[in-house]
């Protein structure tokens, strides 16, 4: 961290001037916005996602290939995936913004964070809909 | 990465117990924190004794009071010992206040008064802070009335009601007790501008009188000026003047928000 005292070997550039910075970076109430939107519809989504897990479990394949193969229940299912993992980036970078600080490491680990979430999001997406329309 | 630990420079040392004043009946413990820039030696909590029949109930007056009668290389910040001017906040038994505005009976652990400096910031000697990035922070938000049509030729005129909603925001004193309590802050403090930059930044968003309302939101748009408060409330429960920056800057991104939709 770059907090620097004034006194002592402090850089010439005055206060303001490194409070100022680069200026605003014009964003971050997309992220603050979007993070309150998905955390309710998380909680919504969760109750009928849970729901049907408790459904889906010691089932059969074949019983779990019709239950998925509702559109209804698809549709949960992948909208539960776009908000938890849209969530779980926004979430994710918060804490990395927070703790590090270098800023290589720092750009590094928002680009992991990010592929990492789309993955994740894909890969269950695919997974419900092969089950769902019958892979 | 985030320091959990502190340097090696920064790390305390037991100090000095220096000895009870004679004759004294009752007695109260300090345990202070120490650091002199010109000795090259770490940090150390040195222990006094303040005889309470010979001094003031106030934080304060016990610092006075040691540094008058035993100890006169005791440095701290201090002005009008009545919490209007914020210079003597510190940390005091584990809770930045003001020395002055806080009873010693009301802060004793295990009946010791623990005073360090505020927290995570550069020390200047003993008890004082250096704020001056605290002060650039509040600098930046431009802490006067901004106008662009022509100036009347009496007052700016405010409602009883626009004046109103300025309550709870122009009474801090910028004495940095919150600032320097907010673990955000801590981390972040470079780039996050903090609770009473904010809460100063809300008290000029509210002003009726104020044109540049927009121009002050945008510049608080910024992931790290603005939206590194994640609610802790450190900074309310700190705040001697009881006020609320947490709600001030749930306030300031309600407005953000109100601009897009």
């Amino acid at each position: 961290m770059s907090n620097t005292p004034s006194s002592g070997h402090a850089p010439m550039r005055t206060a303001l001037g490194r409070v100022r910075g680069l200026g605003s970076a014009r964003s971050g109430t997309d992220h603050f916005f979007k993070q309150r939107v998905t955390g309710l519809a998380n909680l919504v989504l969760m109750i009928a996602f849970i729901g049907i897990v408790i459904c889906l479990a010691g089932a059969s394949y074949a019983t779990t290939r019709a239950i998925l193969g509702n559109p209804f229940v698809a549709v949960i299912m992948l909208l539960t995936l776009l908000s938890v993992t849209t969530h779980m980036r926004i979430g994710m970078q918060v804490v990395i913004e927070d703790y590090v600080h270098s800023e290589a490491l720092k750009v590094l680990l928002i680009v992991a964070n990010t592929f990492f979430s789309i993955a994740i999001a894909l890969a269950g997406a695919f997974a419900v809909l092969k089950i769902s329309l019958g892979g | 990465m985030v320091e959990l630990t502190l340097p090696k420079n920064s790390q305390i040392t037991p100090g000095k117990v220096w000895p009870k004043p004679q004759g004294a009946k009752k007695l109260t413990e300090f345990r202070i924190y120490r650091w002199n820039p010109d000795d090259a030696r770490n940090p150390r909590i040195d222990t006094y004794y303040v005889d309470r029949e010979d001094c003031g109930p106030m934080v304060l007056d016990g610092l006075i009071w040691i540094k008058n009668k035993i100890d006169p290389t005791l440095t701290f910040r201090r002005s009008c010992r009545e919490g209007v001017c914020g210079s003597c906040a510190m940390n005091i038994g584990g809770t930045n206040t003001l020395a002055c505005t806080k009873g010693m009976d009301e802060v004793l652990v295990k009946g010791v008064v623990n005073v360090y400096p505020l927290p995570h910031m550069p020390v200047v000697k003993d008890l004082v802070p250096d704020l001056t990035n605290f002060y650039a922070q509040h600098a930046s938000i431009e802490p006067w009335l901004q106008t662009d049509t022509a100036a009347p030729e009496k007052e700016w005129r405010q409602s009883k009601d626009d004046r109103e909603k300025l309550d709870g925001l122009y009474e801090c004193i910028l004495c940095a007790c919150c600032s320097t309590s907010c673990p955000s802050y801590w981390w972040n403090g470079d780039r996050y501008l903090g609770p009473a930059a904010l809460l100063q930044a809300t008290r000029w968003l509210k002003d009726s009188r104020d044109e540049r309302t927009g121009s002050r939101l945008d510049y608080l748009e910024d992931p790290f000026r603005l939206y590194r408060c994640h609610t802790i409330m450190n900074c309310a429960q700190a705040c001697p003047k009881s006020l609320n920056p947490a709600k001030a800057i749930a306030e300031i991104k309600k407005m953000m928000v109100e601009r897009q939709i």
